[in-house]
């Protein structure tokens, strides 16, 4: 029986034929022509979408691949996809072929085995990658493995009208110093959104010294003790922020209406030039500069993944690929396209396209990589749902 | 002698199952996942686990709350002003003026209208823009909870804006079905001034004829998603919105929590129904004694102007609201407390537009073949009806009307598991059938009203000449019904272009209408892009409102007396 089974395993590789293997690149370019790409991503901004409009234009004229942008509203809604298909039995040609994807949802696919790959290391643009300074090969402190693929750098930053709020912040205490003599003037995305949670984790790691008790899934024996200072924080923001904590926006795009109109004048962003393009884009005012803390921000990589019943794995892969190219890596840093930070490692590309990284002009509001400063790491998943959770508990169901 | 039954009864079965077969189904799943049986999820039941973490869900209480007082509020304000405009001024000039507004205005997608209502209403909107800072004094918006405010008011603003025209068509169809000009002559010769005329001797035969729509007004109110998402109270959100969200949750155990929230929500807005029902006997009584008491109530300008004006600014936010996503969409820079932006760009249109056409034209397809599925069944239905001596029964007409009464929330993610089941999901198709079941009721509850009252003696004189049913059928009553036929059309298409999570669920967000674009633009705040997509939504509804006017004006040029149906 055992060697029935022995033999089988050995012959599936064979039997996989629609699985392309990502080690022969030019097999995979082969197979991904004519093939549709159906992308599940967040839809909620028009420079995202428009920055995806043009892959999709690229791919179709280099690849002969079409790529279709489906606009989510929750990446959650592209998981609970899969994992309805793979339930059902659906096992090929599901409804999504890939997707832009983060921290819990990846884990949550990983775990589930409703992932394809390995494959991100076997993009030949992989090669170009800052694999050494960069955290390309974790998510949330979970290991990539190969089943996701960067696409962008997002690092913390807090967007200030400097119309209202000239100095920068260097601390949350700063933050809730400057709170309490304008009250109503700053609010964040409500939680469990991604934004809203990543505010929740930056403050904890500006205001716990727990750094080793977070990089490790959540302890019951120690949540208390960790998140304490982070509670206290809370309890005294919450009646400062905009409308006294009884209502948030929903997401972080909202915050910079919220900016536009005068509301607030303080808005968190997990994207450095996102102010920059923002302001090319009408949607903030030109006083508009971003700032981080003293001690640094939380900073992540932001990746796409291939779900296991895809029927596009081949072009998804190319998908993949290609936005770690240097053309769109360049494109996407732009600040007027969407000033998302390069995954690349400058010192690998040929002289041309460092050259055109060094000279590109990152827009008025966006720092500079030396001004970012120092990346704090992500706190484990678990952190993000157990903060998130009981943030909801606290503040998110009563009014 | 044998009947001459031209159409089959095929048709009543097949309508009936198109529109009972996914709800009951739905139900099923949502019945045996809130009892803790989701083999999806390895969860094998029955138990009560999903109702005790619901029980434990600290949000519980004030989101109920908000779904009862936004659901009944909405309905009643929205019932008490259609009532005082038709009891005031049917029949009369201004009527017809605001009338001419409204209908049109029933197309505009419920998303659409609360986007602009959102942009009029909060503190940086156009409202105190106009009055800033020369009146108000304000050089930043004032702090306060206006929208997202947790008695959810605004949002039940938006709801009355969007259902006054919708009761008040649903009226006026009815109205065609009683006598009241002669109703309301007869009572006013008693003395009685008009507005308690029109309450006392039609308002009890019309209410009996638009009860159904009021409970479907009602059910729909409760369990509203999309306008809640864009008014409604987020700390925590009416229960509707929190099932949705759980049921995004990649975690599928939170199904069953959802699904427990849906029959909590089904059980709340049955609850409604039933306290909505005993308010009526109630007021029936009432009315009754005041009748009896003789009073007349001749001095009512008070009352007439109050309906008026409630139906004229009801009117007017939404067509302001319009006129605020027009700005906003060609909007350069535009800051507090400008009134109008610093430049005018075109720049979202050129960058937005040709995704938005793509998608207009999906739209389209999909209205379209539902709206015409939808037009021959009920179109059918009535004939067969009507041939056999039917009588669709009350508890048949409830049926018919199941899928408004049960929320959305709590029949749809069951529909989609059985669609994939058969592997037909997220097809075009299988989206055209989901919007089908919400469509044939729109449809019918338009076209009942001008079916029935069409005057069975021209049929008589026809069948007298010799002409077959099937003739009389489609040669003379279709025609005849023109006008009406393209209302009910229109408002199938304008229903189809609006629906949000029978596209999202069983579309598995392949299929992007302008509804599901414009909520998921909604989660990113671009006002330019949000205004762009809400005009196109609000053109691709409204299009077929402008070609059910014209067409008979057109093919009827030389019959004026068909120019109203």
């Amino acid at each position: 029986m055992k060697r029935i089974l022995s033999l089988a395993l050995a012959l599936a590789p064979l039997s996989a034929w629609a699985t392309p293997d990502p080690a022969d690149w030019p097999a995979v370019v082969e197979d991904a022509k004519g093939q549709t790409v159906h992308w599940h991503a967040w839809g909620g901004s028009t420079a995202t979408n428009d920055f995806i409009a043009w892959v999709g234009e690229r791919l179709e004229d280099d690849y002969d691949i079409t790529l279709n942008h489906v606009k989510l509203e929750s990446t959650a809604d592209a998981v609970t996809r899969v994992l309805t298909e793979k339930s059902a039995g659906q096992d090929d040609d599901g409804a999504v072929d890939l997707i832009w994807i983060n921290g819990a949802n990846f884990a949550a696919m990983k775990d589930a085995d409703l992932l394809f790959g390995p494959f991100a290391e076997a993009l030949p643009n992989w090669q170009l990658a800052d694999t050494e300074n960069k955290t390309l090969q974790h998510d949330f402190t979970v290991p990539t493995e190969g089943y996701e693929s960067p696409w962008a750098m997002a690092q913390v930053v807090f967007m200030h009208d400097t119309a209202d709020l000239p100095e920068r912040l260097g601390s949350m205490e700063a933050l809730l110093d400057w709170a309490r003599e304008h009250p109503g003037r700053f609010t964040y995305p409500q939680p469990p959104d991604f934004l809203g949670t990543t505010f929740l984790k930056q403050a904890l790691v500006d205001l716990s010294d727990n750094a080793d008790a977070l990089s490790k899934p959540v302890n019951e024996d120690n949540y208390q003790e960790v998140t304490a200072p982070l509670w206290a924080f809370l309890e005294e923001l919450t009646p400062l922020l905009w409308r006294e904590g009884r209502a948030y926006p929903a997401t972080g795009p909202r915050q910079l209406q919220l900016m536009n109109d005068d509301e607030i004048d303080l808005a968190i962003s997990f994207s450095p030039g996102e102010a920059s393009t923002a302001i090319a884009n009408y949607q903030l005012p030109e006083s508009v500069r971003t700032f981080v803390l003293d001690k640094g921000t939380i900073g992540n990589a932001s990746f796409v993944a291939i779900p296991y019943n895809s029927g596009s794995k081949a072009a998804s892969m190319v998908v993949a690929n290609f936005l770690m190219s240097p053309e769109a890596q360049l494109r996407a840093q732009d600040p007027d396209v969407l000033g998302y930070g390069t995954v690349l490692d400058l010192n690998a590309l040929s002289v041309q396209d460092r050259a055109a990284f060094r000279t590109l002009d990152l827009g008025i509001a966006t720092l500079t990589p030396e001004e970012l400063g120092p990346v704090q790491p992500e706190p484990h998943p678990s952190w993000m749902t157990r903060i998130s959770e009981d943030w909801v508990a606290r503040y998110g169901v009563g009014n | 002698m044998r009947l001459p039954l031209a159409l089959p009864p095929v048709l009543p079965v097949l309508t009936i199952l198109v529109l009972i077969g996914p709800v009951l189904a739905g139900l099923w799943g949502t019945i045996s996942a809130a009892f803790g049986h989701l083999p999806v999820a390895g969860l094998y039941g029955p138990s009560l686990q999903p109702f005790e973490a619901l029980w434990n869900w600290p949000g519980l209480g004030p989101a109920v709350r908000l779904s009862l007082v936004t659901g009944v509020l909405a309905t009643l304000l929205s019932l008490l002003i259609t009532l005082l405009l038709l009891a005031g001024w049917s029949g009369t000039r201004p009527f017809r003026a605001v009338l001419r507004l409204l209908s049109p205005l029933l197309s505009v997608p419920h998303a659409a209208a609360a986007f602009g209502l959102l942009f009029l209403i909060q503190p940086s909107g156009w409202i105190a823009r106009a009055l800033s800072p020369w009146l108000t004094g304000w050089q930043r918006p004032p702090d306060v909870l206006l929208v997202q405010d947790p008695w959810g008011l605004a949002m039940t603003l938006g709801l009355v804006v969007k259902e006054v025209p919708f009761l008040l068509l649903i009226s006026l169809a009815a109205l065609g079905q009683i006598d009241s000009q002669g109703r309301l002559r007869v009572a006013m010769a008693l003395g009685y001034g008009r507005v308690a005329a029109w309450i006392f001797a039609v308002g009890p035969a019309l209410y009996q004829r638009i009860r159904l729509p009021i409970y479907v007004v009602l059910a729909y109110s409760m369990s509203v998603v999309d306008v809640a998402v864009i008014l409604g109270p987020n700390t925590p959100p009416p229960l509707s919105v929190q099932i949705v969200r759980w049921m995004a949750e990649p975690d599928l155990t939170l199904r069953t929590l959802a699904s427990a929230g849906a029959l909590v929500q089904l059980a709340l807005v049955i609850g409604a129904l039933l306290l909505w029902r005993g308010a009526e006997r109630g007021i029936a009584a009432l009315g009754t004694g005041l009748i009896y008491r003789g009073w007349r109530f001749s001095r009512d300008g008070l009352w007439r102007a109050l309906g008026l004006a409630a139906a004229a600014t009801s009117v007017g936010l939404v067509l302001a609201g319009l006129l605020g996503l027009v700005v906003w969409s060609f909007a350069a820079r535009w800051s507090f407390p400008d009134l109008l932006p610093d430049g005018m760009s075109l720049r979202s249109w050129s960058r937005n537009s040709p995704a938005a056409l793509e998608t207009l034209a999906t739209t389209f397809a999909i209205a379209g073949a539902a709206t015409l599925a939808a037009l021959v069944l009920t179109l059918g239905c009535l004939e067969t009806e009507e041939r056999r001596n039917l009588r669709l029964t009350r508890k048949g007409l409830w049926l018919l009307y199941l899928p408004l009464l049960v929320p959305q929330t709590a029949f749809l993610p069951g529909m989609q598991t059985l669609l994939l089941g058969f592997g037909i999901d997220r097809t075009l198709w299988a989206v055209v059938l989901a919007h089908l079941v919400f469509v044939l009721p729109y449809l019918r509850l338009s076209l009942e009203g001008p079916y029935k009252a069409w005057d069975p003696r021209l049929g008589a004189v026809g069948a007298a000449m010799g002409a077959s049913r099937n003739r009389i059928f489609l040669q003379l009553r279709l025609p005849m019904l023109l006008a009406p036929i393209l209302t009910a059309v229109a408002v199938g298409m304008a229903v189809s272009v609006g629906q949000y999570l029978p596209t999202l669920l069983v579309g598995g967000g392949r299929i992007q209408t302008l509804t599901t674009e414009a909520v998921a633009l909604a989660a990113g705040g671009d006002r330019r892009a949000i205004g762009l997509y809400g005009l196109v939504q609000t053109a691709a509804a409204l299009l077929p409102f402008v070609l059910a006017l014209a067409l008979p004006l057109f093919v009827w040029r030389n019959r004026r007396g068909l120019h109203h149906g």
